[in-house]
């Protein structure tokens, strides 16, 4: 999922000076916020079919970084972002068969190596192998959609702690914009199609949403450079997504996100090499 | 960065091509075998499966169709949804002339429930009129859920109680010929959402007891509502469903609640029970699935009850629990454990459970795992109730499984809507009045049920397209029971706002079948609780008396047994809810054996 941790891109090792060795690394706030939710989720509501899924889900996104490490880069990586991105498919598939979270997990981190514009991934690596899955695997994974009993204080916390972590991350400004652009298109769509706007603003309130907005849309890889383009595109994602929502396509933000934070990409990048010529 | 070669980078590109490209060829492979599951010939069937099911209801003179209830107006824009239970089916053998006959619940108001009593000429008579146990949904009287069958004086006559969204009702049955209400004498609650009820002899005491499981709040009016806030408060941790009633039977027809102080105490959304023996202590335990959340498992020492689901493993991931039944698939002696619950192609892929004992683990530390997968038996849609029994007499046991929700507008459907509300906070998926409306849609409908036949070595293989039960009802309640003295197991299906299907089985006749009919004198007379030990070819297979599983249904009180080929039996034990260990050796294959328990 979220390339928070990887400011330096995903050739970046991990090397601490002397004098910093025993200070918290910024990069491994993340990686241990998703693991808090991903144990306190599963200790207090059993969220996870299985412990041994959610293994594999991590086990195959760290091995095919590692290979890809090595195969681009001769060195070994920094294993942070592959961790967060195995246990957000991990989380985030819901499959009674095991191969979705490998396969997940494996086309999620090869994205990023393999599909490449001018030397940068255009797309946030889990956001791609979910998308793909959603699509393409219809008839044995789905999403994530209700696993933290639906109680207020949990919401409340997760909300809370992901702000904060984003917050120090710099990035919290494009999970407010989207947030707040979420809520006026779920007005709009309610407007529209005259269904309560409890039921248009649900969907935020619901775990998947979380994990889409602390650690995939900000990835900063695979977010555009300026703030005020940051903002923008994750206004046009949650448009698009309500385009894709009043057609009823349940993977909206996914799909939105797909589509728009992989085009403004490549926009930039056509921006910055006619920039350069 | 280091570039790798173009050929590393074009062997990449192909592999992650070919990746992204593998959901694809699993597709197209799963449409081919889908493909060849279509409707075999009725000798064709036989020859292959061992069976083959032809519905015969309306030539057997049942014209039975189930009506939904109409709920309070504030419910209509979902009322499909909301109203759709209520289709239950007991088999029972009322008036005791050796033919089994069915009762059958309706959930309209003012609707009449049925009795079909089997002519024993292949056709069935409703009699529920005469004997009385028509008119249970009075209005303001709310309406029939289900219906249990369990001798509580022991007279010899199964007495009946009819659980629903509204005041319970029991009826005694004099001698076969009429039944009496007796909810007052009863001390029965005035108002109950119940979804399911089940007969046993929880202490042994050879009167049976009563489960009754609430669903709804028991204060929730579903017809006069006080507020919409009556959904509930989560899609799979929700607490605030109706509570359990265990009503200990103090003789003389009257019951004495003691749910609370015997411990069992939960507010969960129970759609089924079921009890057995499984941990031979000679104690029912006692297993509820939950809609929204968990199941649970009691563990019963004859006196308390213990819960013990995420102990054992059975209750730890929540689903959406709609039906529990036991059976001894593997033929090892001990009790598997089937619930079903949702899966919807790419929304919601909740899977049934299939919980088989553990290797090595037995009483209090008995362990359960989830094996629905490996079997084949995870995959059924929206399931609704399911039955274990040998559907071909080969030895083994198969599995029924009806389902689908809503069947409304083919081209139409609710799941969007229904997924946004169900993963929103508990304010949200609460109120009804947040649900957006149906509008006409369908939700999991005309879906293709399951006959899931049991290869004896470790898998279960989906026939049910190829051996005839090819409806797309909204399938409910699932009821086997040997409906024409055959030696094989009918398939008895009720619908939601559907016609009632009876699907007649036919079995090749190389395959042999064994009955059992139990009669109690120190244990209750119905013999609940009784278990059956079977020993024939190498084989051992054990089966309970049960007072009602699966979902809103009961089987036939005797047990059926295949054989496969096997002429002969070596021995049955039978060991009986008072302790009583009894053996026949070498029992008559090809007939029901009646058996009175030893004095």
């Amino acid at each position: 999922m979220s390339e928070v941790t990887s400011e330096q891109g995903v050739s970046a090792p991990l090397e601490l000076p002397g004098r910093k060795r025993f200070r918290f690394d910024n990069r491994y706030i993340a990686p241990l916020f998703i693991t808090c939710i991903l144990l306190v989720g599963h200790l207090s509501y059993g969220f996870l079919e299985s412990y041994s899924k959610t293994a594999l889900a991590i086990a195959a996104s760290i091995v095919t970084e590692i290979i890809l490490g090595r195969i681009f880069f001769g060195k070994w990586l920094n294993l942070a972002s592959a961790y967060i991105t195995g246990i957000s498919v991990g989380i985030l598939v819901r499959s009674p068969a095991y191969w979705p979270f490998a396969l997940g997990s494996v086309i999620s981190i090869m994205s990023k190596y393999v599909l490449r514009v001018k030397g940068r991934h255009i797309w946030n690596p889990s956001n791609f192998g979910l998308s793909v899955l959603f699509f393409l695997a219809a008839e044995t994974v789905a999403g994530l959609s209700i696993q933290w009993g639906n109680y207020f204080a949990p919401m409340v916390v997760i909300w809370l702690l992901g702000s904060i972590i984003i917050w120090r991350a710099k990035r919290l400004h494009i999970s407010a914009t989207y947030v707040l652009s979420f809520f006026a298109f779920a007005f709009l769509r309610s407007w529209i199609i005259g269904d309560p706007w409890q039921s248009e603003v649900a969907p935020i309130t619901g775990p998947m949403y979380q994990l889409f907005v602390f650690f995939m849309i900000t990835d900063p890889k695979t977010t555009v450079r300026s703030k005020g383009g940051q903002c923008v595109v994750v206004v046009i994602v949650a448009f698009v997504e309500m385009l894709m929502r009043l057609a009823e396509i349940l993977y909206a933000p996914f799909y939105a996100l797909f589509l728009v934070g992989s085009t403004a990409m490549v926009v930039e990048i056509i921006r910055d090499a006619r920039k350069r010529a | 960065m280091k570039a790798p070669s173009r050929t590393t980078r074009s062997v990449l590109l192909v592999i992650f091509l070919a990746l992204i490209a593998a959901p694809i060829v699993m597709k197209r492979l799963q449409a081919r075998r889908e493909q060849g599951k279509a409707r075999l010939d009725s000798s064709l069937a036989l020859r292959r499966y061992g069976f083959y099911l032809q519905d015969v209801a309306q030539a057997s003179g049942i014209t039975f169709t189930h009506q939904a209830p109409t709920l309070d107006p504030k419910l209509d824009h979902i009322m499909p949804q909301v109203a759709s239970m209520g289709a239950g089916a007991s088999v029972v053998d009322f008036d005791r002339d050796g033919w089994q006959d069915i009762y059958l619940t309706n959930s309209g108001e003012g609707s009449k429930n049925s009795l079909y009593r089997n002519m024993g000429d292949g056709t069935f008579k409703d009699v529920a009129g005469d004997v009385g146990v028509a008119d249970v949904n009075q209005i303001g009287t709310g309406v029939s859920m289900g219906a249990v069958w369990g001798d509580y004086d022991n007279d010899g006559y199964d007495d009946l109680f009819v659980y629903k969204w509204g005041r319970p009702e029991m009826f005694h049955n004099d001698g076969g010929r009429s039944f009496t209400n007796v909810t007052a004498q009863a001390n029965l609650p005035s108002w109950i959402n119940a979804n399911t009820a089940i007969w046993f002899d929880y202490d042994n005491d050879g009167l049976i007891d009563l489960f009754v499981g609430g669903y709804y709040s028991e204060d929730v009016d579903l017809w006069h509502l006080k507020t919409t806030r009556m959904m509930p408060e989560s899609f799979e941790y929700a607490k605030n469903g109706g509570r359990k009633y265990l009503f200990h039977n103090l003789g003389g027809g009257k019951f004495e609640e003691v749910s609370s102080s015997i411990g069992i105490n939960s507010r969960r959304w129970a759609l089924a029970a079921a009890a057995a023996d499984l941990r031979g202590t000679g104690h029912q335990d006692l297993f509820i699935a939950n809609d929204y959340g968990v199941s649970e498992l009691y563990f019963n020492d004859g006196k308390h009850f213990k819960e013990v689901g995420e102990q054992t493993g059975v209750g730890f991931a929540p689903k959406s629990g709609m039906t529990a039944a036991f059976g001894d698939i593997f033929n090892q002696g001990r009790y598997a454990i089937y619930v079903s619950n949702i899966s919807e192609d790419g929304v919601l892929i909740q899977g049934n459970n299939l919980w088989v004992p553990k290797e090595g683990t037995s009483g209090d530390g008995l362990r359960y795992e989830n094996l629905a997968r490996e079997l084949g038996v995870e995959l059924g849609g929206w399931s609704w109730g399911m039955q274990f029994g040998d559907l071909n007499n080969d030895g083994t046991l198969d599995l029924y499984l009806t389902n689908g929700y809503v069947s409304a507008d083919r081209n139409q459907s609710y799941w969007y809507d229904f997924s946004k509300v169900a993963g929103g906070n508990t304010t949200i998926i609460s109120d009804a009045a947040n649900w957006p409306p149906m509008g006409g849609r369908s939700l999991s409908g005309y879906q293709q049920k399951r006959a899931w036949l049991n290869d004896g070595a470790g898998h279960f293989v989906d026939v049910a397209q190829a051996v005839g039960a090819t409806d797309t009802y909204d399938g409910r309640a699932v009821v086997l029971a040997d409906l024409w003295n055959r030696g094989v197991l009918d398939v008895v299906v009720t619908s939601q706002r559907g016609p009632l299907l009876i699907y007649k089985n036919t079995v090749a006749p190389e395959n042999k079948w064994i009955g059992f009919d139990l009669e109690g004198t120190k244990s209750n007379r119905s013999a609940l609780g009784a278990e059956v030990k079977l020993f024939w070819n190498g084989r051992v297979q054990v089966q309970t008396v049960s007072g009602g599983s699966g979902f809103c249904s009961q089987n036939q009180r005797w047990l059926h047994f295949g054989l496969g080929n096997a002429a002969q039996v070596e021995k049955a034990e039978i060991r009986w809810p008072s302790g009583v260990l009894q053996v026949i050796d070498k029992p008559t294959v090809g007939q029901i054996n009646r058996i009175k328990e030893p004095a």
